[in-house]
Order: structure tokens, then sequence, then C-alpha cells
């Protein structure tokens, strides 16, 4: 029996949700009595590989193949239920993003397993086994019980603290030996914003809306969001306009995003908005309006114009930096 | 070549959420049901694709999983345009439930483009595009924020994390739809509205299917405690709180 963990790499490089994954894996594997492994995907080296055993991974599966070097859904499908049905797997953890979204429903159907998505807590019960998700977009929540031998959980990110362990993982290299014809996705062109903190990874975020009034005021929210080592977000009439580029749209439509801290300026609140953001442990909101939705949200709030209140916050957070 | 628009029916976006029996069924009362927003989108990419003759796409069908009460919104995706509407005559259990009827109902009828949305906003699962491709045998693409055709071969572009990858997949393929697979969604034209009425929609029995997972009981999100309000005179105490009180930054 196992917890197998999808562990993806940006360049050879893990980040902080490959750690998030495995600890929360490893909690799970602690909870059904047995061991978590981790599987990687592609080039990883093992200095690299060897950083998951920090977190509780008690093996390390690397899987490469030149047919992994390009994300074709049903072939990185069969590689990862084929060692999960190996490994006698009882839980497959993925991450709650773009290639855990891609993944998470072929290994469903292949392993006949249920999936519960977009998970922000550890198994509810393991008897019927039960998680904890969002559902209807953050406005409520559910307990869903997974009727199945295997179960697949997407975790939500930046939503399971790390935990880290003694180190006694073994890594195992292994050729999958795809057969190369049926990779169906031929990649022509990758366009990559280099060195750029990214919304879903950032635990501070700065987000401007329409309140805002001209794309030419962003300049004191940016600052901002920089003096915190912080990105920058935005509503959807924002980036609608072409005010912020579509990458810092947040809310139902676009990213879904958990921060430790969202600091939302001139944004309304709507429920879309609200959405993607209601995640945040700490919102904090600068409306001119004091009726304004986003307040009902908010656990701190500044009832005034924007242009004058963030020049005093970029000032005070130049101060903190200072010391 | 043929498009299908998988299609969900969910509450208006702008609902609050009750819950009866319990907490384990929606309370439907007073709900406004809508198409599902990444559903809607996907509907209009493919009209657009077919209004281009370049494309050689030559009809959009919508396919949704759902008893007669859900009859509206087909006839609204029939109203914008879409040229036919397959029905699957169950109610939609969980998304392996939705996935297979789907499949089933339409393996016979060779699309070349499936078009899911990444997720509905009921149950924000992520997951029926994914499963039609495995049910179908046929591949699949996620994060899709553009599709064209062009010489007769889709062209896709994929998000991925911190920038974007621009591919080709030959037909037959499923598309998991997201942001900037279309621009608004369009809207019903009084012509469209009356065109739908008489617009074929082929209702099919479900097979049997055990669904996978099942809801136990809903919860509303835990309140926040009350906003605590700064003087905006003296604004940059909130730095202060931030860093002493919530220790967040
Ligand atoms: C299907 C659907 C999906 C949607 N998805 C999303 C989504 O993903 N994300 C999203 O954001 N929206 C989404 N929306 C739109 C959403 O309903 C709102 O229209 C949008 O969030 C409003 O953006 P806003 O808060 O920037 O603008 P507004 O609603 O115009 O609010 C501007 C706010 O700024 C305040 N303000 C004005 N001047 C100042 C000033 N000088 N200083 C400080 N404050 C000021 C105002 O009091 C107001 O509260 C969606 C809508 C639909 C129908």
């Amino acid at each position: 029996m196992s917890v197998l963990i999808y562990t993806e790499n940006w360049d050879g490089k893990f980040k902080k949700l490959s750690f998030e994954l495995i600890s929360y894996g490893s909690k799970i594997a602690e909870m059904l009595n047995t061991k978590a492994i981790a599987l990687s995907t592609g080039n990883v080296d093992d200095d690299e590989l060897k950083k998951l055993g920090n977190y509780g991974a008690s093996g390390i599966l690397s899987v490469n193949s030149n047919n992994l070097n390009v994300l074709d859904n049903r072939t990185f499908v069969k590689v990862i239920s084929d060692i999960a049905v190996k490994e006698n797997a009882k839980v497959v953890l993925l991450a709650n993003n773009n290639t855990g979204k891609a993944l998470a429903p072929g290994l469903s159907v292949r392993l006949k397993a249920g999936v519960g998505a977009g998970v922000s807590k550890l198994p509810v019960s393991l008897d019927p086994f039960t998680v904890f998700k969002r559902v209807f977009s953050g406005n409520a929540y559910a307990r869903v019980v997974l009727n199945t031998d295997i179960r697949i959980i997407t975790l939500a990110q930046n939503s399971f603290d790390l935990t880290e362990t003694d180190n006694n993982a073994s890594i195992n290299k292994l050729d999958p030996g795809v057969d190369g014809s049926v990779v169906a996705t031929q990649v022509k062109e990758t366009r990559k914003q280099e060195g750029k903190l990214l919304l879903t990874d950032a635990e501070i975020v700065v987000s401007g809306g329409r309140g805002m009034k001209s794309p030419d005021n962003w300049g004191p929210l940016t600052e901002l969001a920089d003096l915190l080592g912080g990105a920058t977000a935005c509503s959807r009439p924002v980036s609608d306009e072409g005010w912020r580029p579509h990458e810092e749209h947040t809310g139902q439509t676009g990213k879904i995003i958990a921060p430790n801290l969202y600091i939302a300026i001139g944004i309304s609140g709507a429920t879309q908005h609200l959405a993607g953001v209601s995640s945040s442990k700490y919102i904090v909101a600068v409306n001119s309006d004091k009726d304004a939705p986003i307040f009902e949200a908010a656990q701190y709030g500044i009832v005034g114009d924007a242009m004058k209140v963030l020049p005093k916050l970029v000032e005070a957070a130049k101060n903190t930096r200072g010391k | 070549m043929k498009i299908l628009v998988c299609i969900s029916n969910v509450p208006d976006t702008t609902t609050k959420v009750k819950f009866v029996e319990n907490n384990t069924k929606l309370d439907t009362n007073g709900i406004q049901w809508v198409i599902n927003p990444w559903d809607e989108l996907s509907l209009t990419r493919a009209l657009e694709l077919k209004d281009d003759s370049s494309t050689g796409i030559t009809s959009v069908t919508v396919a949704h999983v759902g008893e007669a009460s859900s009859e509206p919104t087909i006839r609204k995706a029939l109203a914008i345009g879409a040229d036919n509407a397959i029905r699957v005559n169950g109610e939609p259990v969980d998304a392996y439930y939705v996935a297979a009827q789907l499949s089933e109902a339409v393996k016979n009828e060779n699309f070349d483009i499936i078009l899911c949305g990444i997720e509905s906003s009921d149950h924000n699962g992520s997951t029926v595009g994914g499963m039609i491709s495995e049910f179908l045998d046929i591949a699949s693409v996620s994060a899709v924020s553009s599709l064209s055709i062009e010489n007769g071969e889709a062209v896709i572009s994929r998000e991925i994390d911190g920038g974007k990858e621009i591919l080709t997949v030959p037909v037959p393929f499923v598309a998991v739809v997201q942001k900037g697979i279309a621009k608004e969604p369009r809207i019903a034209a009084m012509r469209g509205i009356m065109m739908a009425r008489s617009k074929p929609v082929k209702v099919v029995e479900p097979i049997a299917v055990d669904p996978l997972t099942s809801v136990e009981a809903f919860e509303m999100p835990e309140t926040r405690a009350a906003c605590k309000f700064i003087d905006p005179a003296t604004a940059g105490d909130l730095i202060d709180i931030l860093q002493n009180e919530a220790k967040v930054i």
C-alpha cells in the first residue's frame, strides 16, 4: 500500500507547492499507516530529488524519458496510473494547478478512482474516505465521500503548511518505456515571463480594481507590492480594459489564489471577484465607499481615496523595510 | 469538422447559496440557472470558428446531462447559435457519471473537437473534460486559452505556470478551456430565440453508471471577524498592524 504524490518540476527545480504536496501526502500516509512515495517526471538531478525526502517522502521515484518532455495528458496519465497500480497506491495526490487539473481526470477513469478536487484540509474521515473541498466557487464547502478503493486528491495551493522531517528517502530511477507514437501534443513554441513572481505562488498580493481610475495610477501599487515582496493582481474589468495583463485577473473566471495577505485597492468585492480570493488568510481593503461589499470579506479596512492612501502605505512600508 | 460543446447549468454566479435536507441538498428555490460561464465562452468560440468558412467547421452541437428541468439552458444555447443539442436524461450526480454519459451519447457521432470548461461553477471539479478524453480514447489538452484552425489544423495556446505554450494536436481531441478562449459571451438575439424553438434536441436515456463520489454534506464558510477600520489620515499604521498584529509581512 502507498500514497503516491505526483511532484511537478519547473526546469528541473521543485517549488514550495511540491513540498506542500509531500507534507500533505505524508500526513495521509501516516493516517493510513503506510508510506508516501514521491513521483517525479523529467530531468531532475539527485540533489533536487533528495529535497522531497525532507518533507516525509520515504521513496522517491524519478521517471525520465524523452517522451515526457512535453505535457501530453494521456501519456502522463498512462505512466502515472501504471506506477500507481504497481505501488498499490490507495491515494494519488496532485496539485490543483494546471498540470494537476490536466491529469487527475484521466487518472480517475483509468484507476476508477473518485476525485476530490481543490481540497484544502486533511481528509475529515478515512472510512468512508471523506474530503473537504470548496464548492460554489468558495460560497460554500462540501464534505465529499470518495467511494472507491483508490482515491485521487488535488490539493489547493498554499493551503497546507510544510512539515520538515528526517530524510530517509531512497531514490529509484525508472524508464517507463513510453511509446512515442502515442504522444499527440506537439509544442511549437513556449513563451515564458522570466524572473517574475507568479501570482499563484505569491504569499502577499496587492490588487487593484476599477477604483484605481487609470492604468497610469499603478505606480504606487506595484511599488507597495515590491516593497512587501509580493505580486500584483487585478479585478476582471481592469484586465478586460487592458489596464493590466490578463495573468493578473483574479476571481471566478481568472486565477484562484490563497495568499497569506491580499490587499484589495479600489475593488468593490463582487461575489465573482471574492470567488478567487476568499481563501486568503488576511484580506485588507482600501475603498472610498464605506458600504463596499469588500469590507464584509476584509479583516482590515481603510475608507479613503486610493490615490491618497497608497502613498502613505508605500511610505510606511519603506520605513519598515529600512529597519 | 464538427464541434461539440459540453454545457452544464449552474446557479447564476451572484447566487447566495443555501442548503436544505440537513445541508445535503442545494436549496433551488429562487435560483436563476445559467449556462456555466466557461461553457458559454466555449460555445462562443465554437460559433466564431464556424462563422469563419476557412476553418471548415460545419456544425456546433451542445450536449448536456440533466433532467427535463434543464431544457431552458439548452434552448438558450440553441438561441445563442448552436445547431442542435443532445440531452442525456439523467441527474448529474458526479463528474464521473456526467463524463461517462456524455461519452456514451457521442461516441458514434464523430465529433472532431469537444470543448469543455475548466470547471463548473457549482462543484468546481475541473474533471469532466479530461474524463471524456479517457473514455473516448482521444487526446486532450487542458488550460486552453485560445483555439484556432489554421490550414485544417487545430492550433492551441495552453497556459502554463508563468507563460504559455503554442501547440498543435490532431483531431479528434478534447480541449478544456479557460480565460481567453473568447472575449465576451455571445448573447442570443431575437431571431436566434425564435429559431431555437425548432432546432433539434435529441434526448437519450442514461446508461447504468455508478458515480465514484457523493456529497455527504455542505457547509457554509466560516464567517470572518468584523472588519477593523484604520483612520485614512494615518493609513501607514496598517503596515505596522500587518507586521505586528496579523504577522503576515
Ligand atoms: C460570469 C461572471 C464572471 C465574473 N468573473 C469575475 C472575476 O473572475 N473577477 C472579477 O474581478 N470580476 C468578475 N466578474 C465581474 C464582477 O461582477 C465585478 O463587475 C467586478 O469584480 C468589479 O470590478 P471592480 O471591483 O474593479 O470594479 P467596480 O465594481 O467598479 O468597483 C470599483 C470600486 O472602487 C471604489 N472606488 C472608486 N473610486 C475609488 C477611489 N478613488 N479610491 C478607492 N476606491 C475607489 C468604488 O467604491 C468601488 O467599490 C464576473 C462577472 C460575471 C457575470
